[in-house]
């Protein structure tokens, strides 16, 4: 346990390590949410938070050590401080979306999955950077500006990194140590991508574990809330705060929440893990491949059979969801009119109808422009059938393709993103080479399946590249101990230098 | 099926969101590509599957037929961008 004055080291520690420690005495719960405080205050540089709580950090601090003082049970995240994805409302605190739209935008109810998290005595240290509207795999989106990744590569140049996307403020935030660890939201990818792009894990649980409510919504039937941190343990500690039926959503699961914490195991034996072969397209980047064929090596190391399993409508994963989430989207952005909440822009003379396109013109950033816009033409009389309902039928196919692979398995692995993270600009003139990021992280949404992102190593340019384990529905038990005794067998140590 | 510029202004108009002829000139083979591209999925032979209308069986929940929330008229306007007399404002509708 490092000295209670050493203050860089508080923020080098895990989520377990700062709970099990604050209750041990060896600090105290101010103590940490300061040392946060300071590097979040220190890191401008990554543009990582839209707003800064500090104050909300340390009053959650003050009022776990005054519970622990007085003897009073304490929460499971008593004395650790967070960051919040800006899609997630927050009570008396501006939620954003990354949009100009809802700038400004105070909620007055707090969202189910973050207030689960502050009833467990966890602290805010603020409200992180996204991809507006969570639209986006690089983080380039955001009306606050673009995140930059703390990584970069080990030419000696100094170009700026994307920190993945859409929760790309939590990655960047996680891994330059801002905070032990922050919730994100998953809609194709937007945990995993960024995670593996900084080096950390983070689980997309299966659809309706979490709570959607008052979670700005993208894609409903996509949208999953999730939690990212350094350790799979970690994941876990999060996992259980967040999760569990809310009769607020309709589509959330009335289960209860296993301890998945308790129950982690590396040993893998009698697990059988699928390789996906339609995941090893002609052309994958050979490092990706390379740490592919380590993590089967490590699975099998942890006990578990590999097996050879087809997904064969894995190549129409990404034109599926790219007619489903931006038609969700589409019904789901109309909301924001200049009537109830958010900016309005009322030209001089304008009539309802001017207010509303204006607003629109002036709220939304291209990217969201033009998911709405397709949104709108795929659902649009005439087409609807053509392209929504054989989408929808084509996601029946994704979904029972895996089905039937997990006859033949317990799990997959496959890698999390096809390549490490690539330099801000450098995709953003082409909206469709973007797109493709997300190329092995979306046919698990379309199934609603448990999936989570685990750092490998480093790649030849020093940048960290991962793995992705997809488990079957409600087993996000298994997808955690895959992910452990991959965690356990890379060693991964690396970290950033510092240079913000 | 590739899309014109009359067709990108009615999409525009439907979606309330107003562009200049020159943005809209600029969409027009932005959205053809990725129209052109997701187009692949009618190669898929899809006979006989129902379109999916749930990720996770589910069921759709009742619930007692009470009052469970209400008397926030001034946390619902607090946001608004213009709000007068507990009512949102607008601007003047004439049809």
């Amino acid at each position: 346990m490092p000295n209670s004055t050493d203050k860089s080291a508080l923020t080098d520690l895990t989520v377990a390590e700062i709970r099990d420690g604050f209750r041990a005495g060896d600090f105290s719960a101010r103590e940490v949410a300061s040392a946060f405080n300071a590097n979040v205050a220190a890191a401008k540089a990554l543009n990582a938070f839209i707003v800064e709580t500090p104050e909300k950090a340390l009053e959650a601090a003050d009022a776990a050590d005054k519970a622990k003082a007085a003897g009073e049970t304490l929460g499971a995240l008593a004395g650790v401080p967070i960051g919040m994805k800006d899609l997630f409302c927050t009570q008396g605190v501006q939620t954003t979306a990354a949009s100009h739209m809802l700038e400004g935008f105070v909620p007055t109810y707090e969202s189910t999955v973050s207030g689960k998290l502050w009833a467990a005595g966890a602290g805010m240290l603020g409200k992180l950077n996204l991809d507006q509207f969570a639209m986006g795999s690089s983080n380039e989106t955001s009306y606050y500006g673009n995140v930059i990744s703390p990584w970069r590569r080990n030419d000696g140049g100094n170009a700026a990194l994307a920190p993945g996307g859409s929760s790309g403020g939590s990655s960047s935030a996680i891994s330059a140590r801002l905070c032990p660890a922050a919730t994100g939201t998953d809609t194709g990818g937007s945990i995993r991508q960024p995670a593996a792009f900084t080096g950390i894990s983070g689980i997309k649980p299966t659809y309706g574990r979490c709570s959607r409510w008052g979670i700005v919504a993208f894609a409903s039937s996509l949208d999953q809330a999730g939690p990212m941190a350094r350790t799979v343990r970690d994941n876990a500690i999060l996992l259980e705060v967040m999760s569990g039926f809310d009769p607020k959503d309709s589509t959330s699961l009335d289960l209860s929440v296993p301890q998945w914490e308790a129950n982690l195991s590396s040993d893998l034996k009698g697990k059988k893990v699928g390789i996906p072969k339609e995941y090893r397209p002609d052309g994958l980047n050979a490092e990706i491949s390379a740490m592919w064929d380590r993590g089967i090596e490590w699975l099998k190391d942890a006990g578990a059979e590999v097996v050879d399993v087809s997904l064969p409508h894995t190549k129409y994963a990404l034109p599926t969801y790219y007619i489903i989430a931006p038609a969700e989207a589409s019904s789901n952005l109309a909301r924001y009119d200049g009537v109830r909440y958010g900016q309005r822009d009322l030209p001089d003379g304008a009539g309802l109808q001017d207010m509303y396109a204006a607003t629109r013109a002036a709220g939304f950033g291209p990217e969201v422009k033009r998911r709405i816009m397709i949104g709108t033409y795929v659902l649009s009389a005439g087409f609807y059938d053509a392209y929504y309902t054989q989408a929808q039928k084509v996601r029946a196919l994704i979904a029972r393709d895996f089905e039937l692979a997990f006859e033949k398995c317990d799990l997959l692995l496959t890698p999390t993103a096809p390549s490490a993270s690539f330099a801000l600009g450098e995709k953003q003139a082409d909206p469709l080479a973007m797109y493709l990021n997300d190329v092995f992280t979306v046919p698990a949404s379309l199934a609603g399946l448990p999936a989570m992102a685990v750092p490998g190593g480093l790649d030849s340019a020093g940048l960290p590249i991962g793995l992705q384990i997809i488990g079957k529905a409600l087993d996000e038990q298994t997808v955690l101990n895959a992910s452990l005794a991959i965690e356990e067998r890379a060693g991964f140590t690396a970290r950033p230098d510092k240079w913000w | 099926m590739s899309i014109d510029l009359q067709t990108v202004k009615k999409i525009a108009s439907l979606s309330r969101i107003s562009v200049t002829d020159a943005e809209a000139e600029a969409m027009v083979p932005e959205l053809n590509n990725i129209l052109g591209w997701v187009e692949q999925l009618g190669e898929v032979d899809v006979s006989g599957v129902q379109p999916m209308t749930a990720v996770i069986p589910n069921h759709q929940r009742l619930r007692d037929d009470v009052v469970s929330d209400g008397n926030v008229r001034d946390k619902v306007l607090a946001n608004a961008p213009q709000a007068e007399h507990g009512f949102f404002a607008v601007p003047k509708v004439i049809e």
